[in-house]
């Protein structure tokens, strides 16, 4: 497991140079850094169909990213330190570790044996049930089908959004109407 | 810089991309209908599809994919494949269930030809999802730079 924590490290770092990095290129990268490392760490736990999904999706995310910043002189301002941000954030990073310590003082289940039970149902019945051998698949489009819907809502609700907010083309040609009216 | 990203890339980056880019759009298709079979799935396979039409904006600059694939078809693809997804929720409405797999005992387990409607979810899922990020990546990026120029 001592790779687990390596990849750890590198992505804090990571996370840590994109806030801190003056140049917007390099902080997309440096977010890049994350989300490989986190993709890894998918692998090692043996979740390939997240992995492929994380990896993807941040690949996606970081071009996207490169192209909005890359062509746009964004210019960045060092911000004045705030006593009361740093405050709030110390207070509730101090209340994660100590709701951490109550939770987990116990000691965790071993992985692989999850505390919920009901999961046991799906790896013994899926392919019988579903004649999916992928059984991720099988939950996520049969057993819970309904949240796969809910997911696509939330796409097409951004796609929607995305497209009405970005319509630049028409709302130009009537704002020149109205200036020639004036 | 800016100029550059007009016309594309260099020489090397189109060569490679021209080789390679069919692989990749064939690798989503692959994802896509062995979702059921192996890791993957329709949401995967339609990022790897859309990311396939973004390698060619990146390489040949935005108006060679923006032709293939315009932003309305993306339009149209995406409606599809939603209607699609509901469809087959609707259409198991008369065998027992929203979302019942009435095609399910078609086919033997581990099959191409398997698991009743879920390779049918998975591609209208992959329609949805290639088509609405291609078409968020068109708008934000590629037809933002097209209409700042032309005003210029």
């Amino acid at each position: 497991m001592i790779e687990l924590y390596v990849l750890l490290g590198l992505m804090i770092a990571g996370a840590i140079i994109a806030i801190e990095v003056r140049n917007l290129l390099s902080a997309v990268v440096a977010v890049g850094i994350v989300g490989l490392g986190l993709s890894i760490i998918f692998l090692l736990l043996k979740a390939p169909d997240v992995a492929i999904t994380q990896i993807v999706v941040e690949i996606a995310a970081v071009i996207l990213l490169i192209r909005a910043t890359l062509h746009r002189d964004i210019a960045t301002k060092p911000c004045s330190s705030r006593p009361f941000g740093g405050f709030m954030a110390v207070l509730f990073l101090g209340l994660a570790v100590v709701a951490g310590i109550l939770t987990f003082d116990g000691g965790l289940n071993p992985f692989g044996e999850p505390l919920m039970t009901v999961s046991e149902f799906y790896p013994l019945n899926a392919v019988a049930g579903t004649g999916a051998t992928n059984v991720v698949t099988s939950v996520i489009l049969d057993y819970r089908a309904y949240d796969t819907l809910g997911e696509a809502t939330v796409l097409f609700t951004a796609v929607v959004g995305v497209l009405t907010v970005m319509r630049s083309r028409g709302r130009t040609k009537e704002e020149d109407l109205q200036e020639n009216h004036e | 810089m800016s100029k550059e990203h007009e016309h594309g890339m260099s020489l090397i980056v189109k060569t490679v991309t021209r080789l390679t880019v069919g692989l990749i759009f064939l690798y989503g298709i692959y994802i896509i209908l062995h979702g059921h079979l192996t890791p993957g799935g329709g949401f995967a396979g339609g990022v790897i599809i859309a990311l396939s039409f973004i390698n060619l904006d990146l390489a040949f600059g935005g108006k060679v994919s923006a032709g293939i694939f315009s932003k309305e078809s993306t339009g149209v693809v995406e409606a599809l494949g939603a209607l699609m997804f509901l469809a087959l929720a609707l259409i198991g409405l008369q065998y027992g269930g929203f979302f019942d797999n009435f095609l399910h005992p078609d086919g033997e387990p581990g099959g191409l030809v398997s698991a009743g409607i879920i390779p049918l979810e998975n591609i209208a899922i992959s329609l949805k999802v290639g088509a609405g990020l291609f078409g968020i990546f068109l708008t934000l990026i590629v037809l933002q730079k097209f209409e700042s120029e032309s005003k210029q």
